[in-house]
């Protein structure tokens, strides 16, 4: 068991290196940096004008539904690049494995397709 | 993976296979049909549901499959025809609820589909990663349909409170998994049992597992892990209330159990300690809490809190008898509450749902019957004999003190002396009370599972407990 935990050992170093790096990034600005803040800094940058607006605007939802529609396709490639890279070794099940999850995700498909959240207006 | 050992895995999963392609082919139907197809939906996807609890009880063989990761055993088959029960019940009282409410949403009774799969494969995991898996698409199931009335504020917050808190305790319990993973090198519940005996406890081990049973106790609502059941009792829906208090409830126990009893059965003397201390402070705090409520579905919130203590007590006793009373106590606590939210979601006035316990003043004028089984209700929940409510506390208090926990059990009829004063409160509202506006007549699927819970529960238990108790046993020794 301690075999195990030892082949965990560079993990703990990384995780230990990124903690001290990230706070010493963090905490010395504080220490060292020089503050002056007046308004022009401390407003929103938008090429040398004035700003129009506050940045924390409201937008519209339909957006947000086309990034998550989005994202589920994207993370559905990052679990096909895996499976077409050792899909010769994989055999029949490997590959009716892939089919059977290609087809529960066009069943979402179908789904948000028929309930208009691909139409923009 | 060879072609026959598949095909005996995929024989051990039929219900949950029917239930998923169950729950995709419905999906397809109402989004062709549109919004008018939610009461064949709804029709359809009881029908499902039956035909996965007949699969299961007539079809499929008894086994392990997946490589040990999904286990069919007595224990999973007992805990899995309660999910079923469960989410059939609470689709079918939602049908008058969803015609007086205007809320037709097909994606109601989908969703309990896909929650009811998670909550099988949860009931059946033998390892890490099928546990996660089943938690995960029940609670995201369940994210969703407690936000499922989007225009109403309090249920788009009850989702939401939902959603984040479930993501903070699914977090602890992967945490808790991964360092179990760590200090033994296993994921299967057997495996790990076999490395705790070998090796004893070591701190990771030790802390692993108090993170896993944080992230379970999340799930049951046990304290200190309760905060979130009170608004999202109320906030949700009442159709999605009553399926909430019940299936999940099951599934999360029947997971507990198992994850204690055969993953760290060696450490029982470990996790024993945080049972017990969860089971007091949900019995004492549920008692204590639900006095001051004047919503029914806030108080059912605080009484399935105080009832989740309740059944821990048997599953701190570690030992068949303990798990024995487990699995009655989550029988009688599934017909108990089906049969409160019967009985709440007849609540409707000419102008809509009420849900205020003054509501329910001198109901036994207006309303008789439904008076009559309400009282039956309470006074099972609070555990008075000769009510089956009686019988469940009395094989947990029994299993605890055979165990030599005694305080714990003391302390479990002391808290039940207290939730018997809020019980008694809402009785003596409805026989007491100057009676106020009558409730529209109940409709007839309401009265169906009010009928057969109530008689369930007093007095048709005293004749179906010869086979139950002894399914009950037959489950709870597949562990020991």
């Amino acid at each position: 068991m301690s075999a195990l935990l030892a082949s965990y050992l560079p993990i703990v170093i990384f995780v230990g290196v990124a903690l001290i790096l990230g706070l010493a990034l963090l905490v010395s600005p504080f220490l060292l940096a020089f503050k002056a803040p007046d308004d022009e800094k401390l407003s929103a940058y938008e090429c040398g004008f004035d700003a129009f607006d506050d940045s924390r605007m409201k937008f519209d939802v339909r957006f947000y539904l086309v990034s998550i529609l989005f994202i589920i396709f994207d993370l559905e490639v990052a679990f096909l690049f895996p499976w077409a890279a050792s899909f010769g070794t994989l055999g029949w099940f490997g590959f009716w494995s892939m089919m059977v999850f290609l087809g529960v995700l066009t069943v979402g498909f179908v789904y948000e397709w028929k309930k208009g959240a691909l139409e923009w207006d | 993976m060879m072609p026959d050992m598949l095909s005996s895995s995929l024989q051990i999963a039929a219900p949950e296979l029917i239930l998923a392609i169950g729950a995709m082919i419905l999906l397809m139907i109402g989004v062709f049909m549109g919004e008018k197809s939610a009461q064949t939906i709804t029709g359809l996807s009881v029908a499902v549901i039956i035909i996965a609890a007949l699969w299961l009880i007539l079809v499929t063989p008894l086994g392990v499959g997946f490589g040990g990761s999904f286990v069919l055993d007595p224990f999973a088959r007992f805990m899995k025809i309660l999910v079923l029960i469960g989410s059939a019940a609470a689709v079918i009282m939602s049908v008058g609820f969803a015609e007086s409410e205007r809320f037709n949403r097909f994606e109601f009774p989908v969703l309990v589909l896909l929650s009811t799969t998670g909550m099988m494969m949860m009931v059946s995991a033998g390892d890490m990663i099928a546990l996660y898996l089943g938690l995960e698409l029940q609670s995201l199931a369940i994210y969703v349909l407690a936000a499922i009335n989007r225009d109403s504020v309090r249920s788009t917050e009850a989702g939401l409170k939902y959603f984040v808190l479930g993501a903070l305790s699914s977090g602890m319990l992967l945490y808790g998994a991964s360092m179990v993973y760590g200090f033994t090198g296993h994921i299967e519940f057997t495996q790990i049992a076999a490395v705790a005996a070998e090796s004893g406890r070591s701190v990771g081990l030790i802390v692993g597992l108090v993170f896993v049973l944080a992230g379970l106790a999340f799930k049951i609502s046990a304290v200190p892990f309760h905060m979130w059941t009170p608004d999202v009792y109320e906030g949700a829906p009442t159709p999605i209330t009553a399926f909430l208090a019940g299936a999940p409830k099951i599934a999360a126990m029947a997971l507990l159990t198992r994850f204690t009893v055969q993953g760290f059965e060696p450490l029982s003397d470990q996790w024993q300690q945080v049972i017990v201390f969860i089971s007091i402070a949900s019995m004492a705090f549920g008692a204590f809490a639900a006095i001051g409520q004047h919503n029914i579905k806030r108080l059912m919130a605080y009484s399935s809190i105080a009832h989740m203590g309740y059944a821990l007590v048997g599953l701190a006793a570690a030992n068949t008898e303990g798990v024995r009373g487990v699995l009655i106590y989550m029988t009688v606590y599934l017909m108990m509450t089906l049969g409160t939210f019967a009985v709440i979601l007849a609540m409707r006035r000419r102008d809509g749902m009420v849900e205020e316990i003054d509501d329910l003043s001198g109901l036994s004028q207006t309303n008789p019957m439904m008076a009559l089984f309400l009282t039956v209700m309470m006074l099972s929940l609070a555990g008075l004999p000769p009510l089956a409510g009686f019988i469940g506390k009395y094989f947990v208090f029994m299993a605890a003190v055979h165990a030599g926990l005694w305080p714990l059990a003391i302390i479990g009829v002391l808290a039940s002396v207290v939730g018997l004063f809020y019980y008694l409160r809402i009785v003596k509202t409805m026989w007491f009370d100057e009676p106020a506006e009558a409730f529209v007549p109940m409709a007839i699927e309401l009265r169906a599972v009010l009928w057969v819970t109530g008689l369930v529960v007093f007095p048709v238990y005293i004749f179906v407990s010869g086979p139950i108790f002894a399914a009950a046993e037959a489950a709870a020794k597949t562990f020991f």
